[in-house]
């Protein structure tokens, strides 16, 4: 047992781009749900076109990455509107049923033999996607690897500016929720009909977090364009959406670092229990089960791992207890 | 306010006092007009107004026995709801179908039968949500403190005069969430008039409220009304309709049966048959005009 190699491998995944890519989709969540209290399931939606935006500009149309992040911009802001117009006035559960099924309505489109040709059908695009931002990296030509995190020059200069990308948005976010604005999308969250009474227009704020959400969804799906070269529709399933949310809730919802924090944890844990069951099996500690299933097995820990923080700290690891259970009427 | 009245009380009801009292009645300077509004729900017809008119200036109550559809007019009147039929004017603008915060924007606040406190925000922050044309309010300026920190003193100092004209200034940086039903009445109360509304709408401002807390919350509408903002509320306390009102109008099964001066609606014999019909317990004998045949309450 490897346990150096265990912490260190597990440490590169939790503050690594997949970590990376799905806080960012969880900062988005929680401007949405966390703040606004909007349901939107289908935040991988966002993430996708950031991804199709990435790879349709680069490798379709052979154009800018640079303008890849703008058109990415656009497309997450139409999906917004075009899923906020008809849901935002109704009932929250509406929003939640539309997003759920828009997000695998776009995945099933995006995959399509119909569009092939643009958007590359089920094998997605793969090719040079970030060559123009990895043509960026200023690490030295010889660099090895960081002494415990074990990136390739090309991964860590994505892990930077996926960090870079992570604080930006904080602190927006931050100035954004301390704001009378931020009051506002609060009061939403809580009664829909006092804010309105007090003269505010709540379709526009809702629609303002819905839009703000996505887009800053959008960007984990350009990182994950760039860091991967490649864009992949059937990685983009409904669980990727339910992940974020696990990432919110287990870090807060509504706090500014709630994102941050779960998702640092949520990735630590399940690389750690995966690294930890495989090792073990492979040292014959445990015979039986086969180092195929630790895949599934690290997400049943996960599971129940969550069930355990909802019954004893609901409010999650920043939450304030005392918040959560003033009477909500 | 003319010079020969010593408060708009008195001018209140001088003014009203030449009014006849009887349903639909047109007042000398009405600040809202609501004819032929209609709503059912189903089969059933929970408002029908053929006409009725409210006096600016005046404190006008709205009663009638439980489900008379006090609460569903006042839902369609501020948009919070659509009217089967019907039009109606605020300030002589016809308003009917316009969305219920422009109507809050043009200075026609309402408060609801369930309070909605904010209870996970502070007191001061719902007070605070109270204010308009809020520069910090818009998405971009937002993220520029310096654009709307100056705006949020005068906001803040404002809400602290309220609070503490409410009794709350106390509670300033509490959730407003740990606030008693009665503190909560009067904490919406105090949100609604941060916006300096013409006309404020309350939908039983007294329900939950302890009898101390009662007396003070009838100051306060008096005060409001002292400050030329109309006030139309739904009361169920007959004591406190007769104690603060110019005004009353009687609702039953949606239409309005009755109008008049309190002392002139209360003796109304179709308001006593209303009442009655409806439920036997009703505090209108408290008045000493309805009594059951017994004697009883
Ligand atoms: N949303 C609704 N759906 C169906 N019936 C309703 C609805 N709202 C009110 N009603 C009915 O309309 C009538 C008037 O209700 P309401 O306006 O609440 O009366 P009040 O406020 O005078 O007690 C009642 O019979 C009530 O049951
Ligand atoms: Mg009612």
């Amino acid at each position: 047992m490897d346990w150096g190699f265990i912490l260190t491998q597990t440490t590169t995944q939790a503050i690594g781009i997949t970590a990376i890519i799905y806080i960012l989709a969880a900062i988005g969540l929680n401007v949405q749900f966390g703040y606004a209290g909007l349901l939107n399931f289908g935040q991988v939606m966002f993430v996708a076109a950031g991804s199709y935006a990435v790879g349709v500009i680069v490798l379709t149309f052979d154009l800018s990455l640079w303008l890849s992040i703008l058109v990415a911009i656009i497309v997450a802001t139409a999906l917004a509107l075009l899923l906020g117009i008809p849901t935002l006035r109704l009932r929250a559960d509406y929003l939640a049923i539309v997003t759920i099924a828009a997000s695998e309505l776009f995945r099933l489109s995006v995959r399509s033999i119909a569009f092939k040709d643009t958007l590359g059908g089920a094998q997605g695009l793969n090719g040079k996607l970030g060559q123009q931002f990895h043509d960026t990296n200023p690490l030295p030509a010889d660099f090895q690897s960081l002494p415990v995190l074990s990136w390739t020059r090309q991964d860590l200069w994505v892990v930077i500016v996926g960090w870079l990308l992570i604080a930006a948005f904080t602190v927006l976010v931050w100035l954004l929720v301390r704001s009378p604005w931020g009051r506002v999308i609060k009061g939403i969250r809580e009664d829909e009909d006092a804010v309105v009474s007090l003269g505010k227009n709540v379709f526009v704020y809702k629609m303002q977090a819905l839009i703000l959400g996505g887009i800053i969804a959008a960007f984990g799906g350009i990182v994950w364009a760039v860091a991967k070269q490649s864009v992949q529709p059937d990685t983009f399933q409904p669980d990727f959406t339910f992940f974020a949310y696990t990432i919110l809730l287990l870090g807060g919802a509504a706090r500014v670092f709630g994102p941050i924090v779960g998702g640092i944890i949520f990735w630590f844990l399940l690389a750690g229990t995966g690294e930890f069951l495989g090792q073990a099996i492979q040292a014959g500690w445990i015979d039986f089960l086969q180092a195929t299933d630790v895949g599934n097995i690290r997400f049943m820990l996960m599971g129940a791992g969550l069930i355990a923080l909802m019954v004893f700290r609901p409010q999650g690891i920043f939450g304030d207890r005392k918040e959560l259970a003033l009477d909500a009427r | 306010m003319p010079d020969n009245f010593d408060s708009r009380a008195e001018q209140a009801k001088a003014v009203l006092a030449s009014v006849d009292p009887r349903p639909g009645v047109p007042k000398p300077d009405p600040i809202l007009v609501a004819d032929h509004v209609r709503r059912s729900f189903g089969g059933l017809t929970a408002v029908n107004v053929e006409h009725v008119e409210i006096q600016r200036g005046a404190i006008t109550a709205l009663i009638g026995p439980n489900g008379a559809g006090k609460t569903t007019f006042f839902n369609l009147i501020t948009g919070f709801d659509d009217a089967n039929e019907g039009k109606w004017t605020f300030n002589g603008r016809q308003v009917a179908g316009t969305a219920p915060y422009r109507l809050a924007r043009i200075g026609m606040v309402r408060t609801f039968q369930l309070t909605k406190a904010l209870s996970r925000m502070t007191v001061i922050d719902n007070m605070r949500l109270g204010a308009k044309n809020q520069t910090g309010e818009r998405i971009f300026a937002a993220i520029f403190p310096f654009l709307w920190k100056s705006q949020e003193k005068q906001i803040d100092q404002r809400a602290i005069g309220l609070l503490e004209r409410f009794n709350l200034h106390q509670k300033v940086a509490d959730f407003a969430g740990s606030l008693s039903g009665g503190q909560r009445k009067l904490l919406e109360m105090a949100r609604a008039l941060m916006s300096d509304p013409e006309l404020v709408m309350l939908d039983e401002p007294m329900a939950g409220v302890n009898p101390a807390l009662k007396q003070s919350l009838l100051g306060h509408i008096k005060a409001i009304r002292e400050e030329g903002t109309t006030v139309l509320f739904v009361e169920h306390d007959m004591d406190m309709v007769h104690d603060i009102s110019d005004w009353v109008i009687v609702m039953a099964q949606g239409q309005v049966i009755a109008e008049g001066p309190p002392d002139t609606v209360m003796k109304n014999q179709a308001v006593i048959d209303a009442y009655l019909g409806a439920h036997h317990d009703s505090n209108l004998t408290e008045s000493g005009e309805a009594l059951t045949e017994d004697g009883a309450r």
